[in-house]
């Protein structure tokens, strides 16, 4: 294994405050450049307003991984959540328009559980939160398979899938703003305000150096906890607008804990906690999704996303490994 | 400490990768538009130029049997001697099932079972392996059930290739065994049961496509997965007929029968050349999918075929799709059953057992539609006169 040379690497690296949200914002501008030289009626409003719209889920778990991350755990889980919020929910509504509303709110109920019980086993059993939420990955996966036999039933009414596919129309300049986008929106602001409380300084305080954070008062078990609950909760909101985007899917989920931690780490936020902004998490995952909306105007195959997904996440772990030792 | 997490994290993500993000390997997608034509890439080693032809002649064969009971019908039937199977009932028949992983599935299996109970006093036991989609976990089944006393085996293969030996064993064993749906490389079975196939199938929705379609437009081809007989040989005469037609295959994308991934993938063409001219799939489960990415993103829904799934249907009618629904009846799950408590009574059965496979149209849309049923029901159950209709299939 070669040596690494960590003080002339991070010569090279450009020097800016470190979780700062302006490399992604370098990033995600010179993307936009070459989107809009290949397919500049990408950048005309209803296209940008649909691409948004569509990307508003991985947004959503971006952020919901993000406070998990930052606290210094990871969540494995939510791409099957998401999948199990789908398919729960097409069962229960079985096509019935009444059953909506109920239903949503049992998916939010179904996933702050979920978090709750990742963050209680990763906090009080002390069991490494990879395992935790990879033990909870394959007991979601398993309990719908077993539940549903193996292939979806029942139907999503018209109601719950508005959430994923109509847009306010007309609207002046913008012309169609997705729903989805606006939950977008006011869930961003939430978040923002939620990181600038003490709640927020305290999550960060916890994944920087937990022992100080213990020491100085912080509970620091049931700050994380609450953490795991914030990503179920994302996840819950992300099913309803993909499960309202597709329908019945039993895959609608698969791969998106890998596209949220990437998104994350792709936005400055340090693997192992303590440092990185909101804002940097979801600014990644639109970074992500325009990438790949721009290798699919280049007519790159689809399966190099993975391959494109796994470098990043070998980069960035590269740089704060080599940052983190430079210190 | 903090380095070694993020190692450890590294590690697992990127092993969760490559269980979680199941695209294809780049097969022939995105082998873009260079010549008409072209983007059809080779032809599957399944095809059997032969059974094509066959296949094709079959879609206008008149077939024997009651016209009002197609799962009894017979095309061109060729008898076989099963008298050395003749056994005194009641009997229990056993049935090794490669998965019951999509709603065709699920409404074909419903349907078997309600055959079942219709024939109750006849079959004494009946016992269901789900091999849950997978190969290996078929062959144990198949392997357990020889010694479970069963007096009929029905097989539906997960894949051919690799369930050939297993069949092969069955009947070696000596009981009657029956496969359906998907085939086998053996001809050791008693009899193999299936509408017309892969190739009637594929050719009815290309053959469909390319006429309506602007000559010279860019069609995009939805395929499920790979290495299965059925989906391959309807893959295989839909290129026959695009590359004959000089339509331009702009992409052939497996879609893994998924709603989600196929309306992203459905999407993602319709951004990168602006508008699709047509939708070739080889399955319709995720026809709707594919119906929604256009719609969604306010461009007309091209000529497409889906399958004889209700939602489908239903979207059809609904938005006035210029569309056409060949088929592979799910009633084709009652035959098994029948041709199983023939063989045991010694009768001669067809074999190959060839079902017909008929084609919803604009023009007979309106007698398959049913809005008592749910969105993932298919409209040839052949069920409505079985034990339990409708709720059992609710």
């Amino acid at each position: 294994m070669q040596t690494v040379q960590p003080r002339s690497l991070s010569l090279r690296l450009p020097r800016v405050r470190p979780g700062g949200v302006l490399p992604i914002l370098a990033i995600l501008a010179v993307l936009l450049v070459l989107v809009g030289i290949r397919q500049p009626d990408f950048l005309a409003p209803p296209s940008l307003m649909s691409f948004l719209g569509r990307s508003a889920p991985i947004i959503l778990l971006a952020a919901g991984q993000y406070f998990v991350i930052v606290s210094g755990e990871f969540d494995l889980s939510v791409g099957s959540l998401v999948t199990a919020q789908v398919v729960v929910a097409a069962r229960l509504i079985d096509s019935d328009p009444a059953r909506t509303w109920p239903v949503v709110l049992l998916l939010l109920a179904f996933g702050a559980l979920v978090g709750l019980v990742n963050g209680l086993i990763t906090t009080r059993l002390r069991v490494p939160s990879f395992i935790t939420t990879l033990g909870m990955f394959l007991i979601l996966v398993g309990a719908v398979y077993l539940w549903s036999d193996g292939a979806p039933k029942g139907g999503l009414s018209e109601e719950f899938r508005r959430f994923g596919r109509r847009a306010f129309e007309d609207v002046p300049v913008l012309g169609r703003v997705p729903f989805a986008l606006v939950v977008l929106v006011v869930v961003a602001v939430a978040a923002v305000l939620l990181m600038r409380s003490d709640f927020g300084r305290t999550l960060v305080a916890v994944g920087d150096n937990p022992r100080t954070a213990e020491l100085s008062g912080v509970r620091v078990w049931r700050t994380r906890t609450f953490a795991f609950i914030l990503s179920g909760l994302a996840a819950a909101v992300a099913a309803i607008l993909l499960g309202g985007y597709s329908g019945v899917s039993f895959q609608a989920g698969a791969g998106l804990e890998f596209g949220a931690i990437t998104a994350v780490v792709l936005g400055g936020v340090a693997l192992g906690g303590g440092r990185g902004a909101v804002v940097g998490a979801m600014l990644g995952a639109l970074t992500l999704e325009l990438l790949f909306a721009l290798m699919n105007f280049y007519g790159v195959s689809g399966a190099l996303r993975s391959t494109v997904q796994g470098a990043i996440i070998l980069l960035a772990v590269a740089v704060s490994a080599t940052r983190s030792s430079s210190r | 400490m903090r380095r070694s997490m993020a190692a450890l994290a590294a590690v697992t993500l990127l092993s969760l990768a490559a269980c979680s993000t199941d695209e294809p390997a780049a097969g022939p997608s995105g082998s873009a538009s260079s010549a008409a034509g072209s983007g059809t890439g080779d032809q599957s080693k399944f095809f059997v130029q032969a059974d094509y032809d066959a296949e094709l002649a079959l879609l206008d064969a008149a077939p024997t049997g009651p016209a009002d009971k197609p799962w009894e019908q017979v095309l061109n039937p060729t008898m076989v001697d099963t008298a050395k199977f003749k056994k005194s009932g009641p009997h229990k028949i056993c049935f090794s099932n490669a998965a019951l992983n999509n709603p065709w599935r699920q409404v074909g299996f419903k349907t078997m079972q309600a055959e079942v109970e219709a024939q109750k006093s006849r079959i004494k036991e009946f016992v269901h392996v789900d091999a849950e989609g997978k190969d290996q976990k078929q062959i144990a089944d198949i392997n357990d059930l020889l010694g479970k006393g069963c007096d009929a085996l029905i097989v539906s293969p997960n894949t051919t290739a690799t369930l050939t030996p297993a069949v092969e064993a069955a009947c070696k064993a000596g009981l009657p065994v029956v496969v359906f749906d998907r085939g086998v490389n053996t001809k050791c079975p008693v009899t193999f049961i299936n509408p017309i196939g892969g190739y009637g199938f594929g050719h009815v929705g290309a053959e469909f496509v390319s006429q309506k379609m602007k000559p010279g437009g860019k069609v995009l081809a939805l395929r499920i997965l790979p290495g299965v007989d059925v989906l391959e040989t309807r893959w295989s005469a839909a290129k026959v007929a695009f590359d004959k037609a000089k339509v331009d295959v702009v992409g052939v994308e497996f879609t893994d029968g998924d709603p989600a991934k196929t309306k992203k993938i459905v999407d993602d063409y319709i951004q990168r050349y602006g508008t699709i001219d047509g939708v070739w799939m080889d399955a319709g489960a995720v026809a709707v999918a594919a119906v929604e990415a256009f719609q969604d993103a306010g461009k007309p829904v091209p000529p497409m075929n889906g399958e004889d799934q209700l939602d489908f249907l239903k979207i059809w009618k609904d938005k006035k799709l210029t569309a056409i629904a060949p088929t592979y009846p799910t009633y084709q799950w009652r035959t098994p059953i029948i041709a199983a408590l023939q063989i045991l009574d010694g009768q001669q059965v067809s074999s190959p057992w060839k079902l017909p496979q008929p084609t919803v149209t604009q023009d007979n849309l309106d007698q398959y539609l049913d809005a008592g049923m749910p969105p993932l029901h298919y409209a040839m159950c052949g069920c409505t006169d079985l034990p339990g209709y409708p709720q059992r299939w609710k």
